[in-house]
């Protein structure tokens, strides 16, 4: 049986709960990842998160709205994720110090005030955009196999 | 340069995330992946030359102290495997550019390809017990890519079996470095080495060196846990094949090598002597499966399983000779198993079939090719001049030293019967009445037999150059004869 591209069915309160509860889902998926050099968290959580959100997404709606609402190959997703991580952790090289060394300082930000700026957060950048792209990719093709 | 022992992992990896990015640029993928992977033979070369000079080369990454971060270890040993690696690999990928499909290249074969070199460098490479599992898991799982690419009905089937397999032996080396992190307390190889000489060795340790055994065996494929080989390596397409034949239970290979010469060195009775007669009956299984088969492939396929118990039964022996052949033998089967499976694709790609009796009579349209194969076959089976003569001898020479008899008698009269199969193919291909061939890619051989004949002349210069590469086994086998030496280079004496 071949499923039809937009369905017919009339669910206004799982979509409309969805356009709210997707953004709170959002944002809990970017305070997991800020928040995972001082407490529970980081790149992995922060990016399942992230796509949990989108599943919402589809399940509320379908593959073909998703689309247009986020229009991303996620397999680019997935390698700029890699790019980001491999040359954040190769950065080192340029300094002649151990692949991986990472670097870290205490800057003035003028919204945050006194921050500490790490480069393990790129990294983590890196983890959550591999995390969500494959994440989404898995999903993607599965349910647009048949 | 610092992180020297890093980039013949890194450069691969940033290869293989860069071509992600045009993945339908065909041309591009070929001479991207072409390109860096000549770069990294040439940084492995140099490694090698640098670790010749230096002695054991160390990075840890993050620039914590030893035993806390992770260290990546270029000893000799290590250095040359990686440039053996990348050495086959960089064939693989020119011969495979010519014999796969252009549908088949498509679908993210290159990057599959450059994700397994990453794996496999950096499993040699590693200096922590558990970043070898992670580097395992790397390359197995670009294998899992490799081996379904395609998508046949036997392509499915077998990969099922290949991944059943990989997934339980996975499992059971996270178990085997938990039990042994819960008894040692670290990961850090030359750590762990260190402090199960403090401890002296007690029993449970016997039962981890068995469950490495165990592990290691699953995947180079030694005599009770070989079951899973002989189907899974037929189905994948020949460049795979080689890949895989040439590589990945090489690996295995290379981790017992190094646990038991690194950590279960102290006590060497029952474990070392299981080794041994695992070994010898994997030697046998292996020729009786090779004499069985009418099948080019199948024979060339039990054939690394003959190679492994003969690496692995130079491993066992322990004596400073056995272990220079048993290096010695691991080089030189690598280089040939991807020579002989490139020549044996080509034969197939001529006949259409890997069934013997459907080729005949080659010699006659395809002399080039009947003559590499003949002296890839020779040196295969270890004939004086060429690759195959030096290691077995040494490993010999060390049985029997070591008082075995029985040992030298089965690596000898391997030798011989692994010529009888391997000339089978010669005999039943090469002679004969000329066939009318109707396989799909005889217009390609000679392209394909340039890369091919280049690898048979790298693995005769390195039996007949087997004077200029001793000193390199030599230092090779320091650190596994004597593992302080590398106890001392990677924690720089603490």
């Amino acid at each position: 049986m071949k499923k039809p591209m937009k369905k017919n069915t009339n669910d206004v309160i799982l979509e409309s709960a969805t356009t709210f509860i997707t953004f709170i889902i959002f944002l809990f998926a970017v305070y997991l990842f800020f928040a995972g050099h001082y407490t529970p968290g980081g790149g992995f959580i922060g990016g399942l998160v992230t796509s949990s959100a989108l599943v919402l997404i589809l399940l509320a709606f379908d593959i073909k709205t998703l689309r247009q609402i986020l229009p991303f190959d996620y397999k680019m997703v997935t390698a700029v994720g890699m790019l980001i991580a491999v040359l954040t952790a190769s950065g080192a090289l340029l300094f002649n110090v151990p692949f991986f060394t990472h670097a870290h300082g205490y800057f003035e930000l003028p919204l945050f005030g006194k921050t500490s700026l790490h480069t393990a957060m790129l990294f983590d950048l890196g983890v959550y955009f591999v995390v969500v792209g494959v994440t989404m990719t898995i999903i993607q093709t599965i349910g647009e196999s048949d | 340069m610092i992180n020297l022992p890093l980039l013949p992992i890194l450069i691969p990896l940033l290869t293989g995330v860069l071509l992600m990015f045009f993945t339908k640029q065909l041309w591009m993928q070929r001479i991207v992946s072409f390109l860096s992977t000549l770069l990294t033979i040439g940084v492995s070369l140099y490694l090698v030359f640098q670790v010749k000079a230096q002695g054991i080369l160390t990075v840890t990454l993050g620039s914590w102290p030893a035993p806390f971060g992770i260290t990546l270890v270029s000893d000799m040993l290590s250095a040359l495997l990686v440039l053996t690696t990348s050495l086959l690999v960089f064939f693989v990928i020119w011969y495979s550019m010519t014999y796969l499909s252009e549908q088949h290249q498509r679908f993210y074969y290159y990057i599959a390809v450059q994700f397994l070199l990453v794996g496999v460098n950096g499993a040699f490479t590693t200096g922590d017990i558990f970043n070898m599992f992670v580097f395992f898991e790397v390359f197995l799982i670009s294998s899992y890519v490799l081996i379904v690419l395609g998508g046949k009905p036997a392509q499915l089937r077998e990969s099922l079996k290949y991944l059943l397999v990989n997934v339980i032996s996975s499992a059971l080396f996270v178990m085997t470095v938990a039990f042994l992190y819960g008894i040692i307390g670290t990961l850090n190889m030359a750590d762990i080495s260190q402090k199960i000489a403090e401890i002296n060795q007690p029993g449970i340790l016997s039962v981890i060196a068995i469950l490495f055994l165990v592990v290691f065996g699953l995947k180079g494929a030694i005599f009770p846990l070989y079951f899973w080989l002989p189907g899974s390596y037929q189905v994948p397409p020949t460049p795979v094949l080689a890949l895989f034949g040439a590589l990945l239970t090489k690996v295995g290979v290379y981790g017992i090598l190094r646990t038991y010469s690194l950590f279960f060195s102290n006590e060497v009775g029952i474990i070392h002597s299981l080794l041994g007669g695992l070994a010898l009956a994997t030697i046998i299984i292996g020729v009786i499966g090779a004499l069985a088969t009418k099948d080019a492939k199948q024979i060339l396929i039990y054939n690394i399983i003959v190679a492994v118990g003969v690496i692995l039964y130079g491993v066992s022996v322990m004596t400073r000779q056995s272990l220079e052949g048993a290096v010695f033998y691991l080089l030189h089967d690598m280089l040939i198993k991807a020579a002989l499976f490139l020549l044996v694709g080509i034969m197939i790609g001529i006949a259409g079939s890997s069934r013997l009796k459907s080729m005949g009579g080659m010699i006659k349209d395809y002399p080039l090719l009947g003559w590499t194969y003949f002296i890839a076959a020779l040196s295969l089976a270890g004939i004086p001049p060429f690759s195959g003569f030096i290691g077995k001898l040494l490993i010999v020479r060390g049985g029997i030293e070591a008082g075995d008899l029985v040992g030298p008698f089965i690596v000898l009269a391997s030798s011989l019967l692994v010529l009888y199969s391997v000339m089978q193919i010669f005999i039943r291909g090469f002679w004969g009445t000329p066939k009318t061939y109707t396989g799909s890619r005889r217009h390609l051989v000679k392209q394909l037999i340039a890369p091919t004949i280049l690898l048979v002349t790298i693995t005769v210069a390195y039996g007949v150059g087997a004077e200029a590469v001793r000193p390199f086994i030599t230092q090779a086998v320091d650190p596994l004869v004597d593992p302080s030496i590398y106890i001392q280079a990677v924690l720089k004496g603490g």
